[in-house]
């Protein structure tokens, strides 16, 4: 009887945390005369119509901002796994002058607030004539800015015996070997970790393209969907909920192809 | 010395894309920043030497100390909100029952989807005058206001909001509690401590550092939440500044005054905000966070 009861009031907790999105989706397919004053889930008139509408009605098709958003995650995700790794090997590795200084630097990092870096990041970018590039929201990832990873990266190292290493030693391999070789392969399920989470932030990521972004042909999917009102000039809400819906599924189709993990890797460091 | 400085190299090679980073887009703008702060600078302009004067202004600038106390009801109502629910659920889902893989991913989604600004369009549509939320109340005879529209009730749905994103939380909870051995709760059942007794003498003390855990970066997050404050409000902090998150007024300030010595000082005084309350935690953590078992020991 008791399972029975928390069984009803976890579904029932479910379904009301769920609800708006739940609405959200169905309203995407209805027309806008239907979508206020319907609280319920199922259209009358189900329409894809708006996805149709809002696809195109910024001006510019919804796909060049997808494209966009696209290829600032995969360079973020190649930066970051690339040079995250390079970073946490060292740490967990090698001995060098300084290390432990270093290291706690690197775990500062993670805790900083990105404003108090933001103004002067924003000159400096704007000196190089970044302004209006994708280049602040890639270069970063390439220089190992996301600390998050590297510590994530060191603890799974740590895990990884030593005497892999020593045995590859002994076979002729020097410090790159070994990373190539033994850490790389065995450190793969921290490598997909750091690439989902890369992707997810990436994607969802909206104050940096905010500042950094403002051609229309080069905006990313947050920050036109955030414009999108003003860019229709009026209030299509079916069509922004039916794009809305288009900038959450990229997020949701991961979620479910790699949920375990995530969620693993959730509560091993805390990622949020 | 130069032996060991020799055997350093491969290792800073293996850094140096980081140290590159660390140093050109970490500390360096940093100190950048800090020395902006001191200086009346408009992007334009080179940056003209002002003293102390960005930080005496701040002070005196009664928006900006608005913005401060938006910022500190927001974090002291949406994170021990969001860190009860968390604890509630994690402690429900882990008594055993059937398909808590489900229920875990199906309560995670919130904060996998939360942040972003499809969601925050979302909110403002529901919490509108003619939203969801008041189409819900409309069957049950009550009659509604416009949430958002309102200066008395804007801030809460921004709270909600946060509060809803449990799920991250929860997952760690999970995780810590999972930890904790059956044989430590049925001895205690064993001596005749009750459901509630178990819990808090037992489990929450055996939880506690991942409590302290939690809590910590879930400050730390929340002290710097923009994009649903930004997109709900439009960018403005309204109504009447009341969604005015610190953050909100540091862009207003930079991007939209250009006033980037100001906004500086502003992103130092949160640092040193930020520094003061994750200091507090770690002073006060020790009366109440318990490291005496190896099983739970992070």
């Amino acid at each position: 009887m008791r399972r029975v009861l928390a069984h009803a009031g976890l579904t029932a907790g479910a379904l009301i945390m769920l609800y708006p999105l739940l609405w959200m989706i169905s309203a995407s397919l209805r027309p806008n005369n239907e979508i206020f004053d319907r609280p319920g889930l199922i259209p009358e008139h189900p329409t894809l119509g708006n996805y149709a509408l809002g696809w195109s009605s910024t001006g510019t098709s919804f796909g060049i901002y997808i494209m966009n958003s696209l290829i600032i995650c995969a360079a973020v995700v190649i930066g970051n796994v690339l040079t995250c790794s390079l970073t946490a090997y060292a740490f967990a590795r090698l001995t060098f002058v300084g290390r432990k200084t270093l290291f706690a630097l690197m775990l500062a990092t993670i805790m900083l607030p990105a404003h108090v870096t933001l103004i002067a990041q924003y000159s400096i970018f704007r000196k190089l004539n970044w302004i209006d590039t994708f280049w602040p929201m890639i270069v970063p990832s390439f220089l190992a800015t996301d600390a998050f990873f590297v510590f994530l990266m060191v603890q799974f190292i740590r895990s990884i015996p030593v005497e892999l290493d020593d045995a590859a030693r002994i076979d002729g391999c020097g410090a790159w070997g070994i990373y190539r070789r033994i850490i790389l392969p065995l450190l793969s399920p921290a490598l997909v970790t750091t690439a989902i989470f890369s992707f997810i932030w990436t994607w969802n990521n909206f104050f940096s393209q905010l500042i950094y972004l403002s051609t229309r042909t080069r905006l990313t999917v947050p920050v036109a969907l955030r414009g999108f009102l003003d860019a229709t000039g009026s209030s299509e809400w079916g069509a922004l909920f039916a794009m809305s819906v288009v900038t959450l599924v990229p997020v949701v189709v991961v979620f479910v192809i790699f949920q375990r993990r995530i969620l693993a890797g959730m509560a091993h460091t805390g990622l949020k | 010395m130069i032996s060991r400085l020799r055997q350093s190299v491969p290792a800073y090679l293996f850094l140096l894309p980081w140290l590159i980073g660390v140093l050109g887009l970490t500390i360096g703008p940093m100190l950048l920043s800090l020395y902006y702060s001191f200086t009346d600078y408009a992007l334009l302009n080179t940056p003209e030497w002002t003293g102390l004067h960005n930080y005496t202004a701040l002070f005196q600038d009664s928006r900006y100390l608005h913005s401060l106390r938006v910022t500190f009801i927001y974090v002291g109502v949406s994170v021990p909100l969001e860190m009860a629910f968390a604890l509630a659920v994690a402690v429900l889902l882990n008594r055993g029952l059937k398909g808590l893989a489900v229920y875990r991913a199906l309560y995670y989604v919130p904060s996998l989807l939360g942040g972003s600004v499809a969601i925050a369009l979302l909110w403002q549509q529901i919490f509108g005058s003619d939203g969801l939320l008041n189409d819900v109340l409309g069957i049950f005879g009550i009659h509604g206001r416009g949430w958002i529209s309102e200066p008395g009730t804007a801030l809460w749905t921004l709270i909600l909001l946060r509060v809803w994103q449990f799920g991250a939380p929860m997952v760690i909870f999970l995780a810590g509690l999972r930890q904790i051995p059956d044989e430590v709760l049925e001895a205690a059942e064993v001596d005749g401590a009750g459901r509630w007794q178990r819990f808090w003498r037992v489990t929450l003390p055996l939880l506690s550092p991942v409590v302290f855990f939690n809590l910590v970066l879930q400050i730390i997050g929340a002290f710097q939440a923009f994009t649903p404050a930004f997109v709900i409000s439009g960018g403005k902090g309204g109504p009447s500044d009341s969604t005015l998150f610190y953050t909100l007024y540091l862009y207003q300030q930079a991007f939209g005054n250009f006033r980037m010595g100001y906004a500086a000082a502003m992103a130092w005084v949160l640092l040193l905000i930020i520094a003061v309350f994750t200091g507090l935690n770690f002073v006060l953590g020790r009366t109440w966070v318990f490291y005496g078992d190896e099983g739970v020991r992070r």
